[in-house]
């Protein structure tokens, strides 16, 4: 009930840094960062340059922390940031961008672009201008404790159900274990094959893990939004209940923005580095891999594609664990083009999956061409990936343009494939 | 003032006030933006070959892949125009001579031939990118007044300098006078606009490359 | 002498031939036409020997000095033979009052047809006292003789542009003939000191079709002005090849490279050096192994130093230094407010809640 544009320009001054100067100071409007949105090749609107999106940010940037700029806005040469323009704002800092980071990644004089939108939504976010989707997650997450406001009955729930199926035991709250497991409340809602898959990998390598009845939850929708408060809040349920339980490891489920969350922005929303190392399922997987333990009964015989989530593979670092895994599971895994650190985000990153209004939706609609052509010119019905997230979004686009494309989790995919 | 007295003043106090103004600029706006500091990642990092801060400084002056074909004229028409520049301000015996008495470097020059064909294909280069700048929609969006200003900046100290060696319009005094001006003009306003990249662009390079590296992503 | 011309060449030994081709050398050197060369021997050596009179003002007589010493008499100085040097302080053999007496009798006979010849600068300091002749300063024998000039011919680069004696910080106040006379006719013929054959060529062309040649924007004959030393000096390829002498007893100065780096100022002096030489065709500044000092252009004395190439500064940078601190210092202080400004945002932070998520 308090955003303002005062918080939002005070929050920008505080999260202003050397990166973000130099970042501005060096760009020359050269536009390639466009080239690297699928915001922008899939509707060549230029308003979606990703550089654009942050103009606002340039000028508190320019009106705050230089002298020059100072002067400007003196005399009125560079207008003061408004409430209007920050609400004109909302739509290209999230519906349109999904921090996927691929500009980040060709800006000819370095500029980090995905970087500037982080702290540029810190901005947005207390001054409100904020897609209710996002904002209704993030009060679920921080009120509730999960997005989709599962709490853990519901959980508890779904652990009995996959305990039955799979006839193992899943401690819950086990002081000492190794492995502190984390679920995503879209894994638990809709792909609870991922934590059956889960029981079994882990009785088979004979690793100890548990789950935390009050720590569950590995996304963070406070980082969507882009507030560190509210992220920290989150996050650091999962740090006290992995010091309590004296875990090793903390497990990141295949999710992207909660491997971002707890893995590399975690120690830093509550300042200190973690007692404990966060893995993610991927990097678990594939050194069972390397050990032998992960053998497989038979493979997969249909020709498929690979989808790398973002926040895991260019974002977060897992750039190995994914393909020596596919091709375990596999006879005819076809790598594409722009896979691994260059693939293309689904549409449906860095929040915008959880803004339903119409345009949005028309919107990640239109860009999720990129992915459909990826298939086409494959030529396969079967694409594969690792993130709760990615597969909403993925099943979406596929629903949309009525085609008929199987959609795999990496995960369950190896459970239902190893050996006995 | 005659055309003589011109060039005196462009070579004496105009340059004296040209450079002053400069390195002003450029050591002001240079503590200006990296003194805002950045937070220390306190995430443990992964380590992986090939990630670092010098290595993006190095690896993003190549065009990543698939990029060339999306926007060969960026790619091509850029690489043309700073190579070119770098040759003629870097090559030509009169500018190396300058640089001598500025700083004592020195180093043999190009013959001049290869430096006049290299201005030409530089202007060619820098109208070709221009055009791009005017029919690219994402270009065309962005662009600013300043984006057209900086552009005139940089093509006038190379047509100004190739049309005194070529002797057209004006006499060589004059012109020559024109063309140190010119230079003047572009070393006074570089600290204050977009090509001040020119500086910064090495720093968020590093950044960028330093912040990735330490989630072990070379970029 | 009376009579015409041809005979008193014939008299000194130089035969009909020898100056029709002279004629021509000089007609083709001026870019007139292949017959204008005999239109000129033919009106030259009819001519009616033209009024001259010819004023030395705040100079060195080196540009007189220039025209008529020679070992041997040479063609130039048989054109003196064409004209009638009225006053010439330095050749004639009147001095005092009778040499002012024959100045003010060849300006009454001659009024209006006389071609006026200024050598030197003319000082305006001090009511023209620093240069007087006779009790009478410069400036008003001036605007006297020039009253009843058809033309008046700058000799040499004090004359021209003011020269020497105007250079920084010109404590004569010298000025050029055409910063005082603005109603004449004037051809600057600059140099330090000019070409013979320059003077001889302008005068040949005045006496040929009784006007004077086509001039460029700073009064100068564009037959010989038109182009700079350094194209057409004959060390040009060297520069264009990256060749230059370092020092002046150096490898490439004996190989005959550029002198540009040793401050040549052939690039900005038009002038015919290069093409005409001197002493008779012997050599040239360039050729003898200096650079240009650039002595025919303007204020060639204030261009930054003989011995500086042009594209160095033309003076010591003086506040570069300076403007560097006070950039670094403007820097520090920017700095040093944006971290308050940023830790006041820091300290002022207000933990945000849910609640604080909407307006």
């Amino acid at each position: 009930m308090s955003a303002s544009l005062e918080k939002g320009i005070h929050a920008l001054k505080e999260v202003i840094d050397a990166p973000i100067a130099s970042y501005f100071e060096s760009c020359v409007h050269c536009g390639l960062c466009a080239e690297a949105c699928l915001f922008y090749t899939e509707t060549g609107d230029p308003k979606y340059t990703p550089i654009h999106k942050v103009e606002p940010l340039r000028r508190v940037y320019e009106q705050e922390y230089t002298l020059l700029g100072r002067l400007k806005k003196a005399v009125g040469l560079s207008k003061p940031v408004t409430d209007a323009e920050l609400d004109q704002w909302q739509e290209l800092v999230y519906d349109s961008c999904t921090m996927c980071g691929r500009c980040s990644l060709v800006c000819p004089v370095g500029n980090d672009i995905v970087y500037m939108i982080r702290k540029f939504r810190e901005g947005m976010a207390v001054s409100g201008h904020v897609p209710d989707g996002i904002r209704s997650a993030t009060k679920r997450t921080v009120e509730i404790g999960g997005p989709m406001g599962l709490k853990w009955p519901a959980v508890a729930n779904v652990l009995r159900k996959a305990e039955e199926s799979t006839g193992l035991t899943i401690p819950v709250d086990k002081e000492g274990s190794d492995y502190l497991v984390l679920l995503s409340s879209m894994e638990i809602v809709n792909y609870p094959e991922y934590i059956e898959a889960l029981a079994k990998i882990f009785h088979k390598a004979g690793i100890s893990f548990t789950l935390a009845s009050d720590a569950f939850e590995a996304t963070n929708a406070g980082i969507q939004i882009g507030n560190s408060d509210l992220a920290k809040v989150i996050v650091s349920r999962i740090v006290d209940a992995a010091e309590r339980l004296k875990v090793k490891y903390v497990l990141s489920p295949e999710c992207g923005h909660a491997y971002m969350a707890i893995r590399w922005e975690g120690p830093n929303l509550i300042g200190r580095p973690f007692g404990f190392e966060v893995v993610h399922v991927l990097e678990l997987l594939d050194e069972l891999r390397q050990k032998g333990v992960l053998k497989m009964k038979d493979k997969l015989k249909d020709p498929l594609i690979l989808h790398d989530p973002c926040q895991i593979v260019r974002r977060g670092g897992v750039l190995q664990a994914p393909e020596p895994l596919i091709q375990q599971v596999a006879e005819n895994y076809i790598p594409i083009a722009d896979k691994q650190k260059w693939n293309w985000c689904c549409g449906g990153g860095g929040g915008a999956s959880a803004i339903h209004t119409e345009e949005a939706e028309a919107l990640r609609a239109k860009v999720f061409r990129i992915k459909k052509r990826q298939l086409e010119e494959a030529g396969v019905n079967t694409m594969v990936t690792f993130c709760a997230n990615c597969r909403i979004t993925i099943e979406e686009g596929l629903d949309h343009y009525e085609m008929n494309t199987k959609l795999l989790g990496l995960t369950e995919l190896l459970a239902e494939h190893m050996e006995d | 003032m005659n055309e003589l007295q011109f060039l005196t003043w462009v070579r004496g106090p105009g340059l004296d006030i040209a450079v002053g103004i400069f390195l002003l600029g450029v050591l002001w706006r240079l503590f200006e933006i990296y003194s805002l500091g950045r937070k220390k990642d306190l995430a443990a990092p992964r380590q992986r070959s090939g990630a670092s801060g010098l290595h993006t400084v190095f690896r993003r002056s190549l065009a990543p892949p698939g990029m060339l074909k999306r926007s060969p004229v960026s790619y091509i028409g850029g690489y043309i125009f700073h190579i070119g520049l770098a040759i003629v301000v870097f090559g030509f015996a009169p500018h190396i001579l300058l640089i001598k008495n500025l700083t004592g470097l020195s180093w043999p020059g190009l013959p001049s031939q290869f430096i006049d064909l290299a201005a030409v294909v530089t202007m060619a280069a820098m109208v070709v990118v221009l055009v791009d700048r005017i029919t690219k929609p994402a270009k065309r969006f962005l662009s600013t007044f300043e984006d057209w200003f900086t552009w005139a900046v940089t093509f006038l100290p190379v047509l100004t300098g190739w049309m005194a060696v070529q002797h057209l319009l004006l006499p060589y005094t004059t012109m020559l006078a024109l063309h140190i001006l010119s230079v003047e003009i572009l070393l006074v306003v570089l600290p204050f606009t977009k090509l001040f990249h020119a500086f910064t662009l090495f720093g968020s390079r590093w950044y960028n490359g330093r912040v990735n590296a330490h989630k072990g992503v070379p970029v | 002498m009376q009579g015409p011309l041809i005979d008193t060449l014939a008299r000194q030994g130089i035969t009909r031939r020898t100056f029709l081709k002279y004629c021509a050398t000089l007609a083709s050197m001026m870019a007139l036409p292949p017959a204008a060369g005999r239109a000129m021997a033919e009106a030259m050596a009819a001519a009616r020997r033209p009024s001259v009179i010819w004023l030395p003002f705040q100079e060195c007589t080196g540009c007189t000095e220039s025209i008529t010493r020679s070992h041997s008499p040479t063609l130039e100085g048989m054109i003196f033979d064409m004209i009638s040097l009225d006053y010439q302080e330095t050749l004639m053999a009147a001095a005092g009052h009778q040499a002012e007496e024959a100045r003010h009798a060849a300006m009454k006979d001659n009024a209006g047809k006389y071609l006026l010849v200024v050598d030197g600068s003319i000082p305006l300091g001090l009511d023209g006292a620093y240069s007087c002749i006779g009790g009478r300063s410069n400036v008003d024998i001036l605007k006297e003789a020039a009253e009843g000039a058809a033309a008046i011919v700058a000799m040499g680069s004090c004359a021209s542009f003011g020269g020497i004696p105007k250079a920084n910080p010109n404590p004569t106040g010298a000025v050029s003939v055409s910063d005082i006379i603005k109603d004449k006719p004037i051809v600057n013929i600059p140099g330090c000191p000019p070409i013979p054959v320059v003077m001889t060529g302008v005068l040949a062309h005045y006496l040929t079709f009784g006007s004077l040649p086509e001039l460029d924007e700073k009064g100068r004959p564009k037959a010989f002005f038109g182009e700079t030393i350094h194209d057409r000096c004959y060390r040009r390829p060297f520069y264009d090849q990256g060749k230059f002498a370092k020092t002046f007893d150096d490898e490439g100065a004996r190989q005959g490279w550029c002198l540009f780096e040793l401050g040549c100022k052939g690039p900005v002096t038009y002038n015919a050096c290069a093409t005409v030489k001197w002493n008779g065709g012997t050599s040239w500044p360039v050729e003898s192994g200096h650079g240009c000092l650039g002595c025919s252009e303007p204020d060639f004395w204030d261009a930054g130093g003989f011995y500086k190439a042009l594209s160095v500064p033309a003076d010591p940078l003086k506040i570069a230094a300076a403007a560097a601190v006070a950039g670094a210092v403007a820097g520090v202080a920017v700095s040093f407010a944006n971290r308050a400004k940023k830790n006041t945002a820091k300290q002022t932070h207000e933990p945000i809640t849910v609640d604080d998520l909407e307006k």
